[in-house]
């Protein structure tokens, strides 16, 4: 079911990010609709906004949109808090996974879960549920009884991050780099998780990387090129391995002279 | 591994004893520390200008320190009888707290008969002695002076629960014998009304370990003078506080570790939050390093969560050293409000703003008390913070920042 309303649709999307100095414009009219069911991977320089862009979505306190539209399902998320738009189905796995001391990954796992899903759930079911989403990201049950993120290495950070994707089942998920810092196997692993969720068929995901490594996992059915906080190139995936060629100076070069 | 049985008291007082330098040891005195005395007329009533009182509203505490107090708190255990009692001047009594103000000298001056709870040497309780102080009459001014004694050996978890309205002047005082293990938790869990003065002080033996755990969530005032010294090399202290001031409350932790001995550690940890308008605390983290206390380790901090506006927390950190000769000495202090990131990463995950507020309060508090190592006071104290929450939810969402 694909009405023209279903989707994450970005149009024309300008936003600034508080500083010190005042708002800085860094998101300059970004154009993009991840449908139900689709994988859209975005590549771009360092600095090029990217995680503005995920934030934004996402709906961080730092980060005004100034201008344009982002809808869910045909839902205005503008103007909604973080958690109004994580229960409207959206799911962002963070660049930098934040700890929180003292919460234990199944208590934060729990809390959300049932923030989300508006009721408890049961409690012998979900810790089997969790335990297995644990074990097929490969991390230890005991895992659970960690403080959320705090003294994880990277790649745990990351992984899960996986596990709340699995767990708290969104509709769109935006993934910031989350296949940075993975050794070769933890990536397979990530991608396979990532894989499991899109199986689904109805679910939407928007993959921020710098490496077409993970692509060789997860086969994405556009690929835009971000820079200077717009989409400068849309195709398919051979425009990836376009780019692990020639890099992305044309397209900052083009950015520059307009 | 036995229960607490109050009689048995009698037959290992000798050995303990031994263990007990007296009070006539003699202490260097510290700018950090005025010296102590029995003589209540020693100790002026406070007027505001002194250091130890300066963060103190007089005007609450007054009334507690003028007159001569009116009666004793009754100290109850769960399924114990009368608990035996140490007179003025009966050792050990007095021979570990002299008191440093004048609040701890009424105290002292005033209950004649002190609760005495004996630890024999070798003993290991395995269960946590659980002590109820309350007063009879939520207005007269009381006193109390409880002393523990953990003989050679001894392993012993106290709780102090401190419950309903009062106006209380209490001293503890607590000798750890040599390679003992104790661990008083002090539940100052009071209505909103009371008043609570104290000192309490304890004395750890060669390779003896205590851990002190306050806990300060209800009352108007709470003003505790927290002292350790040592008795021997290698003694182990570690302090933890937990406390949460609402409107109108005041709050003041005072720890004092005098590292007299070589060899000992001391770590101290307190964490409050502090919401509503007035609602004040202060921490007062003073360590000092003895020429003599060769190779000791110390570490104190105290961090404070401010949940909204109108709230005002003090944090002074004081680190006196002696001797070049130490393994390590260090403080942190911090004052801070709610982490953005954290709450927007909670918040993303579909928790509300009070619902990620509450989980990192929590957390915050739920680090520290994992550290106390006794399960069932771990959950009972998660429990009683739970209950903080939901107050504070009720009376003002957890807003403000
Ligand atoms: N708080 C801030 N103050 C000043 N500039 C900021 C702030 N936050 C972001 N920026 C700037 O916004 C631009 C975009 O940052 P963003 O993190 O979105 O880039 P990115 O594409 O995700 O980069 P990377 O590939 O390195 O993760 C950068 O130039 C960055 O310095
Ligand atoms: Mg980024």
């Amino acid at each position: 079911m694909t009405t023209t309303d279903s989707g994450l649709v970005i149009t024309d999307l300008h936003v600034s990010v508080e500083t010190e100095a005042g708002p800085k414009p860094i998101l300059k009219g970004v154009d993009l609709a991840i449908r139900p069911g689709q994988i859209h991977a975005i590549m771009g320089p360092n600095g090029s906004g990217k995680s503005t862009l995920a934030y934004s979505l996402a709906g961080h306190p730092k980060y005004t949109i100034t201008g344009g539209s982002v809808a869910l399902d045909g839902l205005e998320l503008a103007g909604l808090s973080p958690d109004a738009r994580a229960k409207a189905g959206l799911f962002l796995a963070m660049q930098y996974p934040v700890e929180v001391p003292g919460v234990s990954v199944a208590n934060f796992l729990r809390t959300a879960k049932t923030a989300l899903g508006g009721a408890a759930p049961s409690l012998r079911s979900w810790v089997k549920e969790v335990d297995a989403a644990l074990g097929r990201l490969q991390l230890d049950s005991e895992f659970s009884s960690r403080s959320v993120n705090e003294g994880f290495s990277g790649g745990e950070k990351k992984r899960h991050e996986i596990v709340q994707l699995e767990l708290l089942n969104p509709k769109y998920a935006i993934l910031d780099e989350t296949d940075s810092g993975l050794d070769i196997d933890a990536l397979r692993i990530v991608a396979e998780g990532v894989n499991r969720y899109a199986a689904q068929g109805d679910r939407g995901v928007l993959l921020i990387t710098h490496y077409t490594r993970i692509l060789r996992y997860i086969e994405p059915d556009f690929v835009h090129v971000f820079v200077d906080g717009r989409i400068a190139e849309e195709g398919g995936r051979e425009l990836a391995d376009q780019l692990e060629e020639n890099g992305y100076e044309k397209y900052v070069k083009a950015a520059a002279a307009s | 591994m036995t229960a607490f049985d109050p009689v048995l008291r009698k037959r290992e007082a000798a050995e303990v004893n031994a263990a007990n330098p007296g009070p006539a040891e003699a202490r260097t005195v510290s700018h950090l520390h005025p010296a102590g005395s029995f003589d209540v007329d020693s100790h002026l009533l406070p007027s505001g200008r002194e250091e130890v009182w300066r963060f103190t509203p007089l005007d609450r505490v007054e009334a507690l320190l003028k007159d001569p107090p009116a009666g004793v708190i009754e100290i109850t255990g769960d399924g114990l009888g009368p608990l035996p009692t140490l007179a003025i001047g009966q050792t050990p009594r007095g021979t570990v707290l002299t008191p440093t103000d004048r609040a701890a000298a009424l105290a002292s001056a005033h209950t004649a008969a002190a609760a005495h709870v004996l630890i024999p040497a070798g003993q290991r309780l395995e269960e946590p002695l659980r002590l109820s102080l309350r007063a009879a009459d939520p207005e007269a001014v009381v006193t109390g002076h409880l002393v523990i004694e953990a003989g050679p050996g001894s392993q012993a978890v106290i709780v102090l629960h401190h419950t309903g309205a009062a106006r209380y002047l209490g001293n503890v005082e607590v000798s750890v014998g040599d390679e003992a293990r104790v661990t008083v938790v002090s539940l100052q869990d009071w209505d909103h009304t009371a008043v609570h003065l104290g000192q309490h002080e304890a004395r750890v033996g060669r390779r003896g370990e205590y851990r002190h755990i306050a806990v300060s969530l209800g009352g108007d005032l709470i003003r505790l003078q927290n002292n350790v010294s040592y008795a021997g090399s290698g003694g182990a202290a570690q302090l933890f506080g937990v406390y949460f001031a609402d409107a109108g409350q005041h709050i003041e932790h005072r720890l004092f570790v005098d590292h007299n001995h070589p060899k000992g550690t001391s770590l101290v940890d307190y964490r409050g939050a502090l919401q509503g308008q007035h609602a004040r605390s202060v921490w007062v983290g003073d360590v000092l390093i003895r020429p003599e206390a060769k190779g000791i380790d110390t570490y104190e901090s105290n961090k404070n969560l401010v949940l909204s506006e109108g709230c005002r927390a003090d944090a002074v950190p004081n680190l006196e050293i002696e001797t070049g000769e130490i393994q390590g000495a260090g403080h942190s202090a911090s004052t801070g409000r709610f982490d953005e990131e954290q709450l927007f990463y909670l918040r993303s995950r579909g928790l509300d703003e009070a619902a990620a507020r509450r989980l990192v309060v929590r957390g915050f508090f739920a680090q520290l008390v994992a550290r106390i190592g006794v399960s069932d006071v771990e959950e009972a104290l998660m429990a009683k913070i739970d209950r903080e929450l939901d107050q504070a939810e009720r009376s003002r969402p957890l807003k403000g920042a």
